[in-house]
């Protein structure tokens, strides 16, 4: 014991100050703190960067004119639905992951992502193009947002509560019925003409041209009202990744808590993928980033990393597309090529996941 | 106390605990003892809340563990499973500091800070409080879950087999450091433990199971006799007189 005790500012500088006050910090040291500052001001740095270049960079007509303002304000649309799938993706992912203690799944895995593709590909297959071109609008919306938590209220209300509750259960039931719909789509999908095939194509990759202002009013208000509630949950949280016997012992009902905020995992994936499609590996890439920038297990400061780090990507791959490849890429494309480096890098520089 | 009436757990035709009566008075240490599979941890997470029993009574200082608000129990009784494995990194400051969340709710008070503070140095790691928990060794970590679940400052702490994989020098130290405890802080510790001799000289009492039944509980003068044990752990085992009362030899 006395050989590791004797070196204690080897293993990562512990700040002197710290260790005499004797108080319990998120962060290990005040070097790991101010490096989440730091990081956390950079990431906002490029976001908000990136967002001012998206309004205003190389706008075609000049700022005198009297159609300058609509420009902005169409593209305005796309900042915001990049703001809303950069709040959802980041917490639902950061929450999904602490409440299951598994750093390398997604809240895709209940099923959202299939679903919606299964909504849309049997509207297209059965009602033909036009009616899927039709099924849009605050009712079809919602119909869908509907059904993807129904869908999951089904699943965690089955798994969860009964006498045998098993998370780990129910998230294999998840991949099941995923992977299920997936195969029927894809069966739908093999007999459509290719025209109609092409329509569907356009909404089943997640993108922020799917996005209808219409909905704003509705989604914006729901969405930041289910984030500030995980916000303010996450002392509760904090606890829940700990694990179901150790948040028991700590005195929190751990099944009623995992239950609903799997319920507001659900409004954040089930309205993220209405809006804008799927964006599979987003979340998971933001979180993992995340982990990363944010040393530390206290909630409060993950997700405001997590968010910071998902806009910033975000926008600066949607600026880069616009304004550098010239649109022709998918900016999926972009957020895996680049996240995906980012991840080889964590990898080979911790040499484990 | 804590008291059990009619508890029992059936996993299976063939895996059946309990039903299981038994009533473990305040104060000291109770050491569950027994062959693998006899009931014990099951016995343990019973009473700890987190194993649900097929039928019975639980009640530990008169609160019925399956009604109670798990916050209310979380002040009174806390337990420790074998296998602790967290997805975070902890330091060990902010592990231990986990055991105030039942009062603070994660807001830590200046007092709550002083009670941590306090744990940490009772088992010897201010020197370590903040290294990662993976930084620590063994013994080290051990301590520091303990350390943890102490800090909840419940009158009655479960654990189950702390002395898992410590060497003799950690295991000694583990167990003086419960009896101190005991002694000092007035706790009631109940414990599983598979080194007999271990649970002779530390604990005020034993329980011994088997097949999922209580097979006998009493005084460690009682537990520790040949045919006794003999019989529970189906080995011979003979007793002698130590300098620190009965040793089995087996």
């Amino acid at each position: 014991m006395s050989t590791l005790e004797s070196q204690p500012t080897a293993h990562g500088g512990i700040d002197a100050s710290l260790r005499n006050s004797r108080s319990t910090s998120a962060f290990r040291s005040g070097r790991d703190a101010r490096r989440y500052w730091m990081i956390l001001s950079i990431c906002l740095g490029v976001g908000i960067l990136a967002t001012v270049g998206l309004i205003f960079y190389n706008n075609p007509v000049p700022v005198d004119s009297p159609s300058f303002m609509p420009v902005v304000k169409r593209r305005l649309v796309a900042v915001v639905a990049m703001f809303i799938a950069a709040l959802c993706h980041s917490f639902a992912t950061v929450t999904f992951q602490s409440v299951t203690g598994n750093r390398i799944i997604t809240p895709s895995l209940l099923g959202y992502e299939s679903l919606y593709s299964f909504i849309q590909t049997s509207i297209m297959f059965v009602f033909g193009a036009s009616a899927l071109v039709n099924f849009s609008g605050i009712g079809a919306f919602f119909i869908q947002v509907g059904l993807m938590i129904t869908l999951s209220l089904i699943l965690f209300g089955w798994l969860l509560s009964g006498k045998y509750g098993n998370l780990h259960l129910m998230l294999l039931i998840g991949i099941i019925i995923g992977t299920g719909l997936n195969s029927v789509s894809g069966f739908m999908r093999r007999m459509l003409a290719p025209s109609e095939f092409d329509l569907l194509q356009s909404r089943l990759i997640g993108s922020v041209t799917n996005a209808d202002s219409e909905y704003f009013p509705f989604v914006i208000p729901l969405v930041l009202l289910t984030v500030l509630c995980l916000f303010l949950m996450s002392n509760r949280l904090n606890v829940l990744s700990l694990g179901r016997d150790v948040a028991t012992t700590f005195g929190v009902r751990y099944q009623a808590n995992i239950i609903f905020i799997l319920i507001l995992v659900a409004v954040l994936m089930a309205t993220t993928t209405s809006l804008l499609g799927p964006l599979t590996f987003f979340g998971f890439l933001v979180a993992m980033l995340s982990y990363q920038a944010a040393p530390t297990f206290d909630h409060r400061y993950i997700f405001p990393m997590a968010f910071a780090i998902g806009y910033g990507v975000l926008t600066t791959a949607y600026f880069l597309l616009y304004h550098v490849f010239g649109s022709q890429t998918v900016v999926g494309v972009i957020i895996e090529l680049f996240g995906g480096l980012a991840f080889l890098i964590v990898i080979l520089r911790k040499r484990s996941l | 106390m804590i008291k059990i009436q009619n508890a029992r757990k059936w996993y299976a035709e063939e895996v059946k605990i309990g039903p299981l009566n038994i009533e473990i008075p305040k104060a000291g240490i109770t050491s569950l003892i027994g062959p693998n599979g006899a009931g014990k941890s099951t016995t343990l997470l019973m009473i700890g809340r987190l194993l649900h029993m097929d039928e019975g009574q639980i009640t530990v200082a008169n609160m019925d563990v399956s009604t109670t608000k798990s916050n209310d129990l979380a002040k009174v009784l806390t337990i420790l499973r074998q296998e602790n494995h967290f997805v975070t990194r902890l330091t060990v400051r902010q592990l231990v500091g986990f055991g105030r969340f039942p009062y603070s709710k994660g807001r830590l008070t200046r007092e709550d800070e002083k009670i941590i503070s306090k744990y940490i140095d009772f088992f010897e790691l201010t020197e370590l409080e903040h290294r990662f928990l993976d930084e620590l060794s063994g013994g080290q970590r051990q301590r520091a879950y303990v350390a943890m679940v102490l800090c909840q400052e419940t009158e009655y702490v479960l654990l189950d087999e702390p002395l898992n994989n410590l060497d003799i020098a950690r295991a000694v130290q583990m167990m003086e450091h419960l009896r101190r405890a005991a002694e000092e802080f007035g706790r009631t510790i109940v414990v599983v433990l598979h080194d007999i001799n271990f649970a002779a000289k530390y604990s005020d009492r034993i329980c011994a199971m088997k097949h999922g039944q209580i097979a006998a509980f009493g005084s460690v003068r009682e537990i520790m006799k040949p045919e006794l044990l003999s019989d529970i752990f189906e080995t011979k085992i003979e007793i002698i007189e130590g300098p620190y009362g009965p040793i089995a030899i087996y």
